[in-house]
């Protein structure tokens, strides 16, 4: 594995037993992420996208372990994250930090805006109330949030608001690595450029590492420097942002990005419509759990899962018919 | 010009509340020609769903009421209608479909049954005959299986499939008019490409009118013939979907088009931003609404609020820029003379 990848995921798997019946019985599983692997570099925005159901907020989860994974490790920074002691993994948790998606779930409602923020400090740090305030304030003001308004309830905030009170919370400890799980999707569009500006600076000026998870694919494309795309807990392509955009290499990739619409009227383009529904994770398909699915499949997809392979620098597919460039050029435009 | 199908004049439609009347609409006026699409977009808080759930006169049950103006489809006045005449149209020749296909089905009705509902209603026809309808509609909105799955519940089937049915359940009566509220946010884009896709092909067939409210330009750019923008309860720009994406004009337009990341183009760079948030409707600026987060705004526009007007051909907007009874700046005025 590459020494220097600062968060190194490898073959991480989540399975969630599904139970029945009186005594509980196991009857399966659901493979949420099912053998990843996967490394993030230090200061970069990992951006992972995929429809709902194919894992990719557990995997978030998984690497800050706030759920234990099934097997596999995850690598923080060169320190084995599920071989650690609760203490050590306590001090842990205040370099890796998640925002979430729901600005208004994730904000206790009881909580003053400045007890929220000031929280993380008060249980990492046992700062004096007085270092807090001034803490909370700065902080405030990084975010472009009005700290007289500190001693307000989170429904007094907006939408944008409150995802900024999340973020302050989420940097209040200064982390070196984030996972931002749909962070923009709830927001409207003038208020999600705000929020994208304001990670985009606050990773300049604090140099952190984003694992940033969202389904909106031309935002994941604004913000990450790679992507990584998920389909029913396997990872199927790894690629540097610009290349996955020009030359999706998946089928599944292909179909996710002709998907998109786009504000451009005058462009009646042929979609790839993709038929059919995603299939349950606790009964995936055969071989290449996107066979049923894909044009383009063949016996060998039905027999034979592909593992993810590297094609070139930067670039991984997991295909056994990766689509060729002159291929794909035809289906997009 | 074809024949319109529905027209909205000088609507205004909101709540009573403790502080007065609340506006979530205000004299908006609109039109939708047979056949076309309109397309309103805006952000939450717009006044976009008040203005639907108006149409379909919903917003009397959702606490509110219709204060002001007329709403006319195809030669009856709607505004005005008792709920009692109403019911003979809504569901049968106006039909709507909500965001979430979840709350819009009765879970304790299988599929089959809650979609030949509106039929044995409005069209008095038997049992038999209207769930025979109800399986083929299920295969017109292109599920599989559908004598199977008309006599499943609601959670027996997935996200997408549960919006097919909510259109099936919308289309069977064949209205002339469908209002969209957000039908495709809550769904992932493959499935979301389906069901706009599914929304054309059934427009083309039924040769029904749409009004499709969502918040994505790019979904407004795929499906629209015309769009209306509102912000804070007033329309601000309305016209077809080329005037409105070649040449947006509206400040609040314009804004709105740039801060959207592209899928072409420079990456990582800071993104346009429109300062500040929409304000609610109990709390609106003076003159124009757009003023305190507008770039151009003058001191006329915090005194008095601009008329949507058509200032160029098929394309309208409220904004002093644009108004030539107006006196803003000469410079802007000038260019935009120029390039109209």
């Amino acid at each position: 594995m590459n020494e220097s990848y600062f968060i190194d995921i490898r073959h991480l798997k989540k399975y969630f037993p599904i139970k029945t019946g009186l005594f509980n019985r196991v009857v399966g599983h659901v493979k949420a992420v099912d053998d990843i692997t996967l490394g993030i570099y230090e200061g970069e925005t990992f951006g992972l996208v995929g429809e709902s159901g194919c894992g990719k907020s557990t995997l978030g989860r998984v690497v800050l372990h706030l759920q234990r994974a099934t097997s596999g490790e995850v690598f923080f920074d060169g320190k084995n994250v599920q071989a650690m002691n609760s203490q050590q993994l306590r001090r842990l948790r205040q370099d890796m930090q998640i925002i979430f998606q729901d600005p208004f779930g994730s904000l206790n409602p009881r909580f003053q805006v400045r007890d929220i923020i000031g929280e993380p400090l008060r249980v990492h740090q046992r700062a004096s109330a007085n270092d807090i305030d001034k803490k909370v304030v700065e902080l405030m003001e990084l975010v472009g949030l009005d700290a007289s308004r500190r001693n307000r309830y989170p429904h007094e905030f907006s939408g944008g608001q409150r995802q900024r009170i999340g973020i302050a919370r989420a940097i209040a400890l200064n982390p070196r690595f984030i996972v931002a799980d749909e962070a923009v999707s709830a927001l409207d569009v003038s208020v999600q450029s705000q929020v994208l500006n304001l990670l985009m600076k606050l990773q300049k000026e604090l140099g952190l590492t984003f694992l940033f998870i969202a389904h909106g694919l031309n935002v994941v494309r604004h913000i990450s420097d790679r992507v990584g795309v998920m389909y029913l807990g396997k990872l199927v392509e790894v690629a540097r942002t610009e290349e996955l955009f020009a030359n999706p290499l998946h089928p599944y990739t292909a179909a996710l990005l002709s998907a998109i619409p786009r504000p451009t009227p005058h462009r009646k383009k042929e979609r790839i419509v993709l038929q059919g529904d995603v299939p349950s994770p606790a009964n995936p398909p055969s071989g290449c759990r996107f066979h049923p699915r894909c044009s383009f499949a063949q016996e060998q997809c039905r027999k034979v899962a592909p593992e993810l392979q590297i094609v070139s620098s930067d670039r991984q597919v997991a295909c056994h018919f990766p689509l060729e460039y002159s291929e794909m050029k035809v289906l997009i435009h | 010009m074809a024949e319109k199908l529905l027209e909205i004049r000088n609507l205004t439609s909101g709540f009573v509340t403790e502080q007065g009347i609340a506006k979530a609409t205000d004299r908006i006026t609109l039109s939708v020609e047979k056949g076309k699409t309109l397309c309103i977009v805006g952000e939450s808080g717009s006044g976009k769903s008040v203005a639907s759930l108006s149409i379909m006169r919903l917003v009397d049950y959702a606490g509110g009421a219709i204060f002001e103006g007329s709403i006319g489809f195809s030669g009856e006045e709607l505004a005005s209608m008792s709920q009692k005449e109403m019911i003979r149209i809504r569901g049968n020749r106006i039909a709507m479909i909500f965001q979430d296909p979840m709350s819009a089905l009765n879970p304790v009705f299988s599929v089959g049954d809650q979609i030949a509902e509106s039929l044995r209603l409005h069209r008095g026809v038997s049992r038999k005959e209207a769930w025979r309808q109800a399986v083929d509609m299920l295969r017109m909105v292109g599920i599989p299986d559908p004598e199977l799955r008309a006599k499943q519940y609601p959670h027996e089937l997935s996200g997408g499939m549960r919006q097919r049915v909510v259109i099936a359940m919308a289309l069977i009566c064949k209205p002339e008019l469908l209002i969209a509220d957000e039908p495709t946010t809550a769904l992932d884009v493959t499935v979301q490409a389906q069901i706009l896709d599914l929304l054309q092909r059934l427009q083309q067939e039924l040769g029904m009118a749409i009004v499709l409210i969502t918040h994505d330009m790019g979904v407004a750019a795929e499906m629209a013939d015309r769009i209306a923008v509102m912000y804070a309860g007033k329309i601000v720009e309305e016209g077809t979907v080329g005037e409105i994406f070649d040449h947006p004009s509206h400040p609040y337009t314009i804004g709105l088009l740039k801060s959207i990341p592209g899928l072409e183009g420079a990456r990582g760079e800071e993104l346009y931003t429109i300062p500040g948030t929409i304000p609610g409707i109990n709390q609106l600026p003076s003159g124009c609404r757009f003023h305190p987060r507008c770039a151009k705004a003058e001191e006329k526009c915090r005194q008095a609020e601009p008329l949507l007007r058509e200032f160029r051909p098929d394309h309208q907007a409220a904004c002093w820029l644009y108004d030539s009874g107006g006196g803003l700046g000469g410079d802007d005025k000038e260019s935009e003379v120029k390039r109209a």
